[in-house]
């Protein structure tokens, strides 16, 4: 075992009675890793996690951390932790006892117990609600002890699964920023379920991409956001003018129109994003048939023979008004060169 | 008239309905005179008194508390595991397992009486005390199942989950996260099933036999022989006992989020 493959999921399939949720999977988590997994609803995200958590048996296929196959190794022997999306706070226990809850099982006690359980409650900085119950607690204070009740035990993986989803705007970009400090000072190898993009780009180390059940594409997020792999995941991370290529041609909703470029042969799509679309001039023309006012932006909707566009400028520039025909161009050399389609 | 004024008619009208009874019941008991009547002859304590002299309801006191505590904690223990597994597994036909559970509750208690005397004490001898015991189980099974399947739907089932990935078995996830979390309906149940039993006629009508008698039986048979107005006073005790254990119950549990 390498530190590259701390956790490595070996073909594992997941599967609810005869629906595979997840066909084969093979992935590989490296030691202190930050990693995302990101994905439409439905695509086998929280499978997976119960499933490295030992709360769901795979139907085949291995799981091994650090060294060992815990496949088989049951729920409460593994060591894994998961942070849930509802914390599953414990309502009868005061904070105090709920991170103490599985240090208490595991035989700690007296001074070593309390030591740990105020350090876990000083680490998600909830020190002083220590004897609140977790009804007296704002969600986000709950998602801190639900943290905390996890990072205690010292797991070798800790799972979140969305953990941020039920907060509001504000504290879920506080929370963005605890989390990865919290990772960092621990050290604990890390992997969160999310489908926000943004989220996903801002706080990982690595971001693996699922759809239907297998994985899209696994990179850092600039390679995520600059070079996606499919269709798929240019849509999702932004680029919104997606088309499928073939030679010196690419397919629309009217048929095939030339290109040309600098293109890689292996290339089967090629994608923009709406700020890499030139407006105002070059060999294409649309119509405005919507605009938006995105602060340093605005956007427009064009109804073009290639079929829909959208496109952006900076919003200083005079408006464009709905109805108007506007020249544009899709700049080959600006595009993402997409490496598979058909995903979309 | 206008509904203003009818409200507190009806409700005083409701009041006095309810209460009434139980008003004559506490003079009746309280009446210096030799036979029960209303208003009493007379104020004294003599027939309250009286009440804890009569053997026979000592005896059959004693019969009704432990069927109603035994009862009630047969119940339970068969109650607790039936209702977790019909909201926490996809049982099949857990509907259909609902509603036979909670039978008792439908079929008029005369009927479960003769049919247990008919069909189990006499074809197989079963003494009259296990008979009744029996009885009153099945009687109270249905609260306990419904009052404390309503406190595990309030209960979130990821907390056993989460138990369990801190290191607890599953059982061990049962005791100490779920029975903690639904004691109020346990003790809810309890306090149903208590009284349910204690004030239960029409079942144990059929079941007694010599020296075996439930309390309100022995009142029934006292009454045909005596006509005093101890039975009154034994019947405002038994009132103020069960509502005694109401008020408790309220006042340290809210008991009435549960019911
Ligand atoms: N208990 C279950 N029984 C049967 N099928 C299930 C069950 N849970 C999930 N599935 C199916 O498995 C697939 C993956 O579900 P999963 O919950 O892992 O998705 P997810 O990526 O976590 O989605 P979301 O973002 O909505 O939480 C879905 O098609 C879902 O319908
Ligand atoms: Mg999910």
């Amino acid at each position: 075992m390498s530190d590259s493959r701390f956790l490595s999921l070996e073909k594992l399939t997941l599967s609810y009675g005869k629906n595979v949720a997840v066909p084969e999977m093979d992935l590989d988590i490296a030691k202190g890793e930050l990693v995302a997994l990101l994905g439409p609803s439905g695509c086998g995200k929280t499978t997976t996690m119960r499933a490295i958590a030992g709360l769901m048996e795979p139907a085949s296929g291995a799981i091994v951390l650090d060294g060992a196959n815990i496949t088989r190794v049951p729920a409460n022997k593994r060591p894994v932790g998961l942070v849930f999306q509802s914390y599953a706070l414990f309502p009868h226990l005061n904070v105090y006892e709920n991170v103490a809850f599985g240090l208490k099982l595991m035989g700690v006690k007296g001074k070593d117990l309390e030591t740990r359980v105020n350090d876990g409650l000083k680490t998600v900085g909830l020190s002083q609600y220590a004897t609140r119950k977790p009804a007296e607690l704002s969600g986000g204070q709950q998602q801190r002890v639900s943290l905390a009740r996890s990072m205690v035990m010292e797991p070798k993986v800790l799972l979140l699964d969305e953990p941020l989803s039920n907060l509001d705007a504000r504290l879920r970009l506080e929370m963005r920023t605890e989390l990865q400090r919290v990772q960092k000072e621990s050290g604990v190898t890390m992997i969160f379920v999310t489908h926000d993009q943004v989220e996903a780009l801002a706080m990982a180390d690595r971001i693996i991409v699922m759809l239907d059940g297998h994985i899209e594409q696994i990179g850092t997020p600039e390679d995520i956001y600059n070079n996606p792999a499919s269709d798929f995941v240019a849509d999702f991370v932004g680029f919104e003018n997606v088309f499928e290529r073939v030679g010196d041609t690419i397919k629309t909703a009217n048929g095939d129109v030339a290109i040309s470029g600098d293109i890689d042969d292996a290339t089967k799509g090629l994608a923009w994003r709406p700020s890499m679309v030139t407006l105002g001039e070059g060999p294409y023309e649309g119509t405005v048939r919507g605009t938006s006012f995105a602060g340093g932006t605005r956007e427009y909707l064009l109804d073009t023979p290639l079929g829909q566009i959208k496109a952006e400028c900076d919003a200083a520039l005079p408006a464009h008004d709905f109805g108007a025909v506007l020249k544009f161009d899709l700049p080959v050399a600006k595009a993402a060169q997409l490496a598979r389609t058909g995903s979309l | 008239m206008s509904n203003k004024l009818y409200a507190p008619i009806i409700l005083l009208l409701v009041l006095a309905f309810l209460i009434g009874p139980f008003i004559i019941i506490i003079a009746a008991s309280l009446s210096a005179g030799e036979t029960l009547s209303f208003p009493p002859q007379g104020l004294s304590l003599r027939w309250v008194i009286k009440v804890f002299e009569v053997e026979s309801f000592r005896a059959s006191f004693g019969i009704s508390m432990f069927l109603a505590i035994g009862g009630t904690i047969a119940a339970l223990i068969l109650g607790i595991p039936a209702s977790y597994a019909l909201s926490r597994y996809k049982v099949p036909g857990a509907e259909t397992i609902r509603t036979i559970v909670s039978s008792p509750i439908i079929v008029p208690g005369i009927i479960v009486g003769l049919a247990l005397l008919r069909y189990f004490v006499v074809p197989f001898n079963f003494g009259i005390l296990f008979a009744l015991f029996l009885a009153h189980t099945a009687l109270i099974l249905p609260y306990a199942v419904r009052v404390v399947s309503a406190s595990l739907t309030n209960l979130r089932s990821d907390i056993e989950e989460a138990a369990v990935l801190l290191g607890c078995s599953r059982v061990g996830a049962f005791f100490r996260v779920v029975m903690p979390n639904i004691r109020g309906g346990i003790l809810a149940a309890f306090i149903l099933g208590f009284v349910t039993s204690f004030n239960q006629v029409p079942v144990s009508l059929f079941l007694s036999g010599p020296g075996v008698r439930t309390l309100p039986i022995d009142m029934l048979s006292y009454m045909e022989i005596t006509y005093d107005p101890s039975v009154a006073a034994l019947s405002a005790l038994l009132a103020f006992m069960s509502l005694g254990i109401v008020f408790l119950a309220e006042r340290f549990l809210g008991f009435s989020r549960y019911v």
